[in-house]
């Protein structure tokens, strides 16, 4: 069986579950990356994902919003609960869910669109009945002010998205998930392209984000991971090894293999 | 272990709404209207080809292939036609290919982006949309009376190469920039020269696109009638029967693609199955040239490790 625990202390009658997997798979071709995976991610906190190079974190991200299956042949087995909905239910609309499930990627990935643009482009693609300008207007500067952007780019709503610094491109990348309002924000190493104060302003933005979103955040950064975030879970091998909270992990993991790896005997 | 439900019931998450079936369909009738543009492109081509295979089939045998056309064209075989053809698309293509394959590595690696290197660039853009018959007639002047090759396979193959070049430099362009910058920076970083840069990663990694720009040119070469009719092609010449090496690259040669427009409007009496023989042959040629570089290319994809 699957070394994973979920601490019995962290009063789970209280708190309500954003993600919960059970017996959770995968398959790229015949390659397990994931074995039987089951967790619970609570709603609200921010999560953060460690683990060696290749130890399945990216591919456990993209299970919570199917993209998964984009990547070619890819077999998932087991249950994926977000927000206690069975997301392989048949009546599961992958927009609807992807619009729930936002994404933050490594390299920042504006769309090749106005900074303006760029935030509205969800609202945009997900408008039935045509928003006013003034609504526009409305998202671009409520989001911008959120991710921190707005004064900076308020006269500049025009430039190209990609012209902006690496740290302004991974926050509209940001602000781009937020006008749709989404349930979870997945962000994989969403510093790692960034110095050390582009770093500062992201991780100063999560903290702001925090209660209303779904956190998960998966870093090769361990001062990072204690830093930010609230829980913690370690993976192996396509293990999830130790799910508990950071405080915890980081003074007294329960397993050898987490000590070893927090103290950075390897990775 | 318990688990709160959320505040909103969890059954409505995430489900169809109204606008979303909306996109689901318009998503579907794209995807569908995007499929049949694609049969309305396949379902012809395979009519086509039927309908060509169906109508030569009296004609077509290995006699056919490898006997001289006789009785003015109307009995007999199309041999002489069939290797002028392949003489002319093969030393053309051995003259257009390396020339503008190298071409277009300078043009894309060593190059720097000033005025004249853009006015090069835009000279080859606009010389590939030239019409053959300009080809052919530049062909006329320069290698049959100016360098005095009189109408030759070698003056008709020169003309036709000078027709694909611009296009084979195009699209050799179009491949070696779809290299990612980051694996020359890589290479450069390591002290690679250029050219060494060019040898070990460029070229391995963009030559199944160079080729597939080729192999474009080899239909193109073999189907056009214009450029040799005036500079190496003959509508009638009787060579050894089987002989591979019947014509010199002095003399004048019969074509497929002349020969297909000589008998269908200057030959009266001919076998109706004669034409649509002739073009199934044509065919074929085609596709057993390029059958060679697919080969090759399919080899070559099956060791790219990215
Ligand atoms: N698209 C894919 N096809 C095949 N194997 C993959 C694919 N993506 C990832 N893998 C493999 O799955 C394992 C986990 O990868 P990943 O989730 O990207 O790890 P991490 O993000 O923790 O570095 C690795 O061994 C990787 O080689
Ligand atoms: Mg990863």
């Amino acid at each position: 069986m699957n070394p994973a625990t979920l601490d019995p202390t962290l009063g789970a009658s209280e708190v309500q579950i954003g993600i919960t997997t059970r017996d959770l798979c995968l398959w790229y071709a015949k390659f397990q990356a994931l074995h039987n995976i089951n967790v619970d991610i609570k709603k609200g906190i921010i999560t953060s994902l460690i683990g060696p190079s290749g130890c399945g974190k990216t591919t456990l991200l993209r299970c919570f919003n199917r993209v998964n299956e984009r990547y070619g042949n890819v077999t998932t087995q087991g249950e994926i609960k977000l927000l206690g909905k069975n997301i392989y239910d048949p009546d599961v609309s992958l927009i609807e869910l992807r619009k729930s499930v936002g994404m933050v990627f490594q390299r920042p990935n504006p769309l090749p669109l106005s900074v303006y643009e760029n935030v509205v482009f969800g609202l945009r693609i997900h408008d039935e009945k045509g928003l006013k300008k003034s609504e526009l207007d409305d998202a671009v500067e409520k989001a911008l002010t959120e991710v921190g952007l707005w004064s900076d780019l308020k006269d500049r709503l025009d430039a190209k998205a990609i012209t902006l610094q690496l740290e302004q491109q991974q926050k509209l990348c940001i602000a781009r998930l937020l006008p749709l309002k989404p349930e979870i924000v997945l962000m994989d190493e969403p510093c790692s392209a960034l110095d050390v104060n582009g770093t500062r302003a992201i991780e100063e933005l999560m903290f702001k984000l925090k209660g209303r979103y779904t956190i998960v955040i998966v870093t090769h950064n361990m001062a990072q991971a204690r830093r930010c975030s609230d829980e913690c879970i370690f993976m192996l091998l396509g293990q999830l090894i130790e799910h508990s909270r950071t405080a915890e992990m980081f003074v007294t993991p329960k397993f050898p293999k987490t000590a070893e790896y927090i103290e950075g005997r390897y990775g | 272990m318990p688990m709160n439900a959320p505040a909103s019931n969890p059954a409505d998450l995430f489900t169809e709404t109204a606008f979303t079936r909306k996109k689901r369909r318009t998503e579907m009738l794209a995807q569908g209207l995007f499929g049949t543009m694609t049969l309305a492109m396949v379902i012809p081509l395979a009519l086509i080809l039927g309908y060509l295979a169906y109508k030569a089939a009296p004609l077509l045998s290995w006699d056919f292939l490898t006997t001289n056309p006789t009785h003015g064209m109307r009995k007999g075989g199309i041999w002489s036609a069939l290797l002028g053809t392949i003489y002319l698309v093969v030393l053309s293509l051995c003259i257009s290919a390396p020339i503008g394959v190298l071409a277009a590595v300078y043009l894309n690696e060593y190059a720097k982006d000033n005025w004249f290197n853009r006015i090069v660039n835009l000279a080859v853009v606009n010389l590939a949309g030239v019409p053959s018959i300009v080809h052919a007639l530049f062909g006329l002047g320069a290698f049959v009376l100016f360098a005095r090759l009189d109408r030759s396979i070698l003056a008709a193959s020169l003309t036709l190469a000078i027709m694909t070049l611009p296009v084979i430099i195009a699209s050799t362009k179009e491949a070696l920039a779809s290299v990612p910058v980051s694996f020359r920076e890589a290479c450069w970083n390591v002290g690679a020269t250029r050219w060494q840069t060019i040898q070990a990663i460029v070229l391995p990694n963009s030559i199944s696109g160079i080729l597939t720009g080729v192999i474009l040119q080899v239909s193109r070469t073999a189907g056009e009638t214009a450029p040799i009719m005036f500079t190496g092609a003959v509508f009638y010449r009787n060579i050894p029967e089987g002989n591979l090496f019947a014509y010199g690259i002095k003399d004048q040669c019969m074509a497929l693609s002349m020969h297909l427009y000589t008998v269908t409007t200057q030959v009266t009496n001919a076998p109706e199955a004669l034409p649509y023989a002739i073009a199934v042959t044509l065919l074929g040629t085609v596709l057993l040239i390029n059958a060679t570089a697919i080969v090759f290319r399919v080899w070559l994809r099956t060791r790219k490790k990215w």
